[in-house]
């Protein structure tokens, strides 16, 4: 093919790019979407319930996912300090997944039932108070701020139309943990931080 | 992954490598214009605007660099998992290898912690080496709430005294690491009222030889007899049973100013100890007991 037909024929270039750069999608992304491995929960994944769903979102605005991931590699010196590695199947109703990318804190993929509910709202409180070297920034206002539930059974359906399996009575029922006024935004965090990664474990 | 993925990864595959490699070399030799002048290095004959192209192919050492990285892919695929449901011929796998390191792991660093597993508590506090280890497992998963002393804080047990809430000996230590603790004291506020909560605040008070109001404390103690003896027993001095923390040693785990005295009959405490089965193998729990145990010993 002469240089010259592709140069002067923009439309044909276009084309031609196009079917150039989707070949790295077609062959490593596309068939992802058929795996078992990667469409098929692990055994026991639940949705999300509608604390924990708020607490992910708060997890999602405070901008955790920057400095913490949510992905233990398949390395000895990640599953000796944080347990099994993470598996496909263990996110498969997360929308979008929060495995980041970089690490200035620990991992917390399988934070789960590793600290008590107490430390978790002493150390998001104010991390100095347990952990005197941290750098971690403090979040007093999670323990001000009231979560009325109004917008969690939308934010099911929304998850359901993606294929979250939720029931009906699921989102009927989203908004009746925060009926009384007075769950704050740390009770829906820590209740999203006690149930990361504990589906799968290993002795170490 | 099935057949039709299998197949399909292969095509793009060898289409992307066999589309890299034509590219590369179709475009290797331009046909040269016939105006190149003799001196004059050859020209394209692609003019736009009047201006024209030379025909600068690739240097030698770049094009040969390409040609490296297509020998390189074909070698990976033939070697290691990439071509559909072809592993490679080294079956590598990733989890392969990391259950290879661990186990390469396991078989050096076993035997050390194997080797104390079968010595009683109470003789291996007396183990300066089975000491080492276990401070450092101590450092690695208890010193975030303990404390790296192991004195605790506010809410979190000092584990270095002789108070125990669910007791002290090597057995009440390891069960406790093992299944792990769930304190349950239920909030009183609604039951008692803020006047009761404040007289049996005085009772606790004066349960621990402290100052306190001799009336409200009389009242106090009725309330106490019928909310707290239960699991504070009648005397206060606790239930190790239960967790419930003896009230007349002046040792507070969550504050015995009456402010958070109060609080804590208000609202009630939810301590957690997590359980570590799952987490720790067994060996290494009875090393972390064996330290917990001689920090009280060695006050």
């Amino acid at each position: 093919m002469k240089h010259e037909i592709v140069e002067k024929n923009i439309g044909l270039m276009i084309v031609l790019i196009v079917v150039a750069i989707s070949f790295g999608g077609l062959t490593q992304i596309i068939p992802l979407f058929w795996q078992n491995q990667t469409t098929q929960p692990v055994e026991g994944l639940e949705p999300l319930g509608p604390l924990a769903l708020e607490g992910r979102d708060i997890y999602i605005r405070e901008g955790c996912h920057v400095c913490h991931t949510q992905m233990v590699r398949p390395l000895r010196a990640e599953t000796e300090r944080y347990g099994h590695y993470s598996v496909a199947g263990e996110h498969v109703y997360e929308h979008p997944f929060l495995w980041g990318s970089k690490r200035t804190g620990p991992d917390l993929a399988r934070v789960g039932g590793r600290y008590s509910d107490d430390w978790q709202r002493a150390h998001l409180y104010n991390p100095r108070d347990v952990v005197p070297e941290s750098n971690m920034p403090a979040f007093p206002w999670l323990f001000e701020n009231t979560l009325t539930g109004k917008d969690t059974a939308a934010k099911m359906k929304a998850l359901k139309t993606v294929g979250v399996p939720y029931s009906d009575e699921d989102i009927a029922n989203a908004a009746a943990p925060f009926a009384n006024g007075e769950v704050k935004e740390i009770d829906a965090l820590v209740v999203y931080l006690q149930q990361l990664g504990t589906l799968l474990t290993q002795k170490r | 992954m099935n057949t039709f993925w299998s197949i399909w990864i292969i095509v793009f595959t060898a289409i992307t490598i066999a589309g890299c490699t034509w590219l590369l070399f179709a475009n290797r030799k331009v046909e040269v214009s016939d105006d190149t002048k003799e001196g004059e290095s050859p020209k394209t004959g692609h003019v736009y605007d009047g201006i024209e192209e030379y025909d600068n192919p690739l240097p030698g050492w770049w094009f040969k660099m390409f040609v490296g990285t297509v020998v390189f892919g074909v070698i990976y695929l033939v070697l290691y998992p990439g071509l559909g449901n072809f592993g490679g011929v080294l079956g590598w796998t990733q989890v392969g290898q990391w259950e290879e390191e661990v186990a390469e792991a396991e078989a050096k660093y076993a035997p050390l912690y194997e080797q104390y597993s079968e010595t009683p508590v109470e003789e291996l506090i007396a183990n300066p080496e089975a000491m080492k280890m276990s401070r450092r497992l101590f450092n690695n998963n208890c010193a975030v709430c303990h404390g790296s002393d192991g004195r605790g804080s506010y809410g979190f047990p000092n584990l270095a005294d002789s108070d125990w809430l669910y007791g002290g000996s090597a057995e009440d230590i390891k069960t406790t690491l093992v299944n792990g603790r769930q304190g349950a004291m239920p909030a009183l506020g609604g039951a008692l009222g803020e006047d009761g909560v404040d007289n049996v605040a005085e009772y606790v008070f004066k349960l621990s030889g402290r100052e306190h109001d001799a009336k409200k404390a009389e009242a106090g103690g009725q309330l106490f007899a019928t909310y707290c003896a239960a699991c504070h027993g009648a005397d206060g001095t606790g239930n190790k049973m239960l967790g419930a923390p003896n009230l007349t040693d002046g040792i507070w785990l969550y504050g015995g100013s009456p402010t958070l005295v109060r609080h804590t009959i208000r609202n009630g405490r939810n301590g957690n100890m997590p359980a570590q089965a799952d987490k720790l193998k067994a060996e290494k729990i009875h090393l972390l007991t064996a330290y917990v145990y001689s920090l009280s010993k060695n006050q």
